[in-house]
């Protein structure tokens, strides 16, 4: 580009002057572009970068276990114990199951309403926009109503006649399932979504070929559908994976600090708040924030690369 | 093998007539060209054979078999679609075998096919690659392959070769027309171009907004077109259209008058309004023409030259000519003779009035 510019140039006028103003004016097109990203960056300097590299500092301090006392450094002494206690692992294992409950069964649900949607008729749109609500539902309000669903007393559980001791909420088998359960609901909307999105990205003409060469509507959905679905299945178990692993409204309204079914629900995310708010355990939290940075970023980084590889799918 | 007959055809969508009342019987064996412009019920009508349109009313049979309600796998057809509609995740060997596969054959045999198949079209050393490592005209082989390895009653083809690239597609042309003249399978072929309408069809028909004007062999489609419509479409540039009125053995036009070979039967008392059709090439600049017009354009297309001439009402005159002919210049006044034998006369509706000659 530079050397085209400047044999042109060299022809007409001398190519020093024509260089310089090409170079400042890209020099004043990029300080124009960081005048334009400055609010944000000063937002997010503030939330978000500073808390962050502050947080690997915290998790190499120890809280005194009394208030209003000095920390101490401590280097990694601290994510040793704290890694190893069995509370984490606990959590641990909590959150692995919550995202095994929540993930496939949204994912699969998501699919099974975005196929029942796909279909060319007359006020399917309303059903579209019903699948997809729980997008807009706030989780508070979620919560609330599946709290008042499995209520003991006046839900609609017990009214059922599913009503174990201790109540559901209460219930060290039933406590982290019955999070899971809304959780999955107020995930359906996103994963409707998603499902949608793959499927119109699923070319029709594919589909009639493989009607016309004989397949059913079984091995049409599981040979062609599901395939060209790959890389938004994928995605979803990324996306739903990240989502589970960030669920801490629904944990904090219907399970709270103060259950007996706590240590059952106690999710890495609510672990961590605990930690925090209740322990007053900054260093914990920091440790237990960073292992979930981790995770997160490490499913980032596979789907990223597997994305990527599913570039060939473009015809 | 298989016939195909359409038995007053007809699909709406809401109020729109996509197909209108369709009547057509295509042999067993035929290369059958479905030919209009976008739009004219080509493809609908194609799809509906396929299975993948329900019929509004009538009857499609394949083979003496009414297939109205018959489920797409069932009909025995194969379809090669304009995007080729290849399994991207499959190879292409899965890909030629998919159809197999779904019959239930057993392993052995789907392989002695899908390799006898992909020699025949020249893809024994693409096998292995996937969809998207693949040129264009290696998809459309792919595409073809999967059609013809489950030996089918009927082909349908939805302009497979719109896609490749002029060279590629008059080579596949020829490739097309010779398989399937091997094979011997029935072929009903949807395309918008008429030159490969012309060059490949046993018999073209033409469709305009959901009718059907014309079924006939190419060259009694481009000598005796049925009405206006199908005059216009095939050949390029088309016929030329004039109104005009005929009295006796003679039209009158814009700028002078058209001589016929003979009188249209029933028409050869008293003057009546009638549009004259010429093709370009059956016209000649000449002086001793009985047509005046003016030079608006000249074309030169090397072996031939389009000289594109205006009427005294404005109607468009194109003349055909061969490129050592010499070229009129520009806005010149020229005469315009016509061979009266090749002059086709179409009644006010635009219908070929019978006795016309050619």
């Amino acid at each position: 580009m530079t050397v085209a510019v400047s044999a042109g140039a060299g022809r007409e006028a001398p190519a020093a002057p024509r260089h310089r103003s090409l170079r400042s004016r890209k020099k004043r097109e990029a300080a124009l572009a960081y005048l334009f990203i400055l609010p944000a960056l000063l937002i997010f300097s503030v939330f978000v970068f500073y808390p962050f590299l502050r947080n690997f500092k915290l998790a190499l301090y120890e809280n005194p276990p009394y208030p209003n006392l000095p920390s101490h450094y401590v280097g990694l002494h601290q994510a040793a114990t704290v890694l190893s206690s069995s509370a984490f692992l606990q959590s641990l294992l909590s959150t692995v199951l919550f995202v095994l409950m929540v993930v496939p069964t949204g994912l699969f649900l998501g699919l099974a309403l975005a196929v029942a949607a796909h279909r060319k008729l007359q006020g399917i749109a309303i059903y579209r926009v019903i699948f997809s609500s729980t997008v807009v539902s706030s989780v508070a309000v979620a919560a609330l109503v599946f709290g008042t669903l499995m209520n003991p007393v006046v839900g609609l559980l017990p009214w059922l006649g599913i009503n174990p001791t201790p109540s559901i909420l209460q219930n060290p088998t039933w406590a982290l399932p019955a999070v899971a359960l809304m959780t999955v609901w107020q995930f359906l909307g996103l994963s409707f979504i998603i499902m949608s999105a793959g499927l119109q990205s699923v070319p029709d003409d594919l589909l009639e070929a493989a009607r016309i060469d004989g397949a059913s509507a079984w091995t049409r959905f599981w040979r062609i559908t599901v395939p060209m679905l790959s890389p938004t299945l994928f995605f979803g178990v990324v996306v739903g994976t990240i989502y589970a692993f960030q669920s801490f409204g629904q944990i904090d309204i219907l399970i709270g600090p103060s259950n007996a079914a706590g240590v059952h629900a106690n999710v890495l995310i609510y672990y961590i708040y605990e930690s925090l708010q209740i322990d007053n355990n900054a260093g914990q939290a920091a440790v237990l924030s960073i292992v979930l940075f981790v995770i997160t970023l490490s499913l980032t980084l596979v789907q990223m690369r597997y994305l990527e590889r599913r570039v060939t799918y473009a015809r | 093998m298989a016939e195909v007959t359409f038995d007053a055809v007809t699909k709406r969508y809401g109020d729109v007539t996509a197909v209108d009342r369709l009547e057509m019987a295509i042999p067993d064996g035929e290369l059958l060209v479905l030919l209009g412009p976008s739009g004219c019920g080509k493809t609908t009508a194609l799809r509906m054979v396929a299975g993948l349109e329900e019929l509004s009313e009538g009857d499609i049979t394949i083979g003496n078999r009414v297939v109205n309600d018959v489920d797409p796998k069932e009909r025995d057809v194969a379809m090669v679609f304009q995007s080729y509609a290849l399994y991207p995740h499959l190879t292409v060997a899965k890909n030629v075998e998919f159809p197999l596969r779904q019959r239930g054959m057993d392993k052995a045999e789907r392989e002695k096919r899908v390799l006898e198949v992909a020699r025949t079209l020249g893809l024994d050393d693409l096998l292995d690659r996937k969809p998207a490592q693949l040129s264009g005209g290696q998809r459309q082989r792919v595409a073809l392959a999967r059609a013809i390895v489950r030996d089918p009653q009927v082909f349908l083809m939805d302009e497979p070769l719109s896609n490749l690239d002029a060279t590629l597609r008059v080579q596949t042309r020829a490739d097309i027309v010779a398989l399937q003249h091997r094979l011997g399978t029935t072929t009903i072929y949807v395309t918008h171009d008429q030159v490969e309408a012309m060059t490949m069809g046993n018999r073209i028909a033409v469709m305009d907004r959901g009718v059907l004007q014309q079924v006939a062999p190419p060259q009694d489609l481009y000598d005796r077109p049925a009405n206006t419509f199908v005059a216009a479409f095939l050949g390029s540039p088309g016929m030329n259209l004039l109104d005009g009125e005929l009295d006796g053995t003679s039209v009158r036009v814009a700028g002078g008058s058209i001589e016929l070979a003979e009188a249209v039967p029933g028409r050869d008392v008293g003057a009546s309004p009638v549009t004259v059709g010429v093709r370009p090439e059956h016209l000649r600049l000449d002086a001793a023409g009985t047509v005046a017009a003016t030079v608006r354009l000249v074309e030169m297309l090397g072996a031939e030259t389009h000289v594109i001439c205006r009427l005294e009402d404005g109607a468009q005159l194109v003349v055909r000519q061969e490129a050592v002919v010499e070229r009129p210049a520009l806005g010149a006044n020229v005469r315009v003779a016509v061979e009266s034998q090749s002059v086709h006369v179409f009644g006010a509706d635009g219908t070929r009035l019978e006795g016309s000659t050619r």
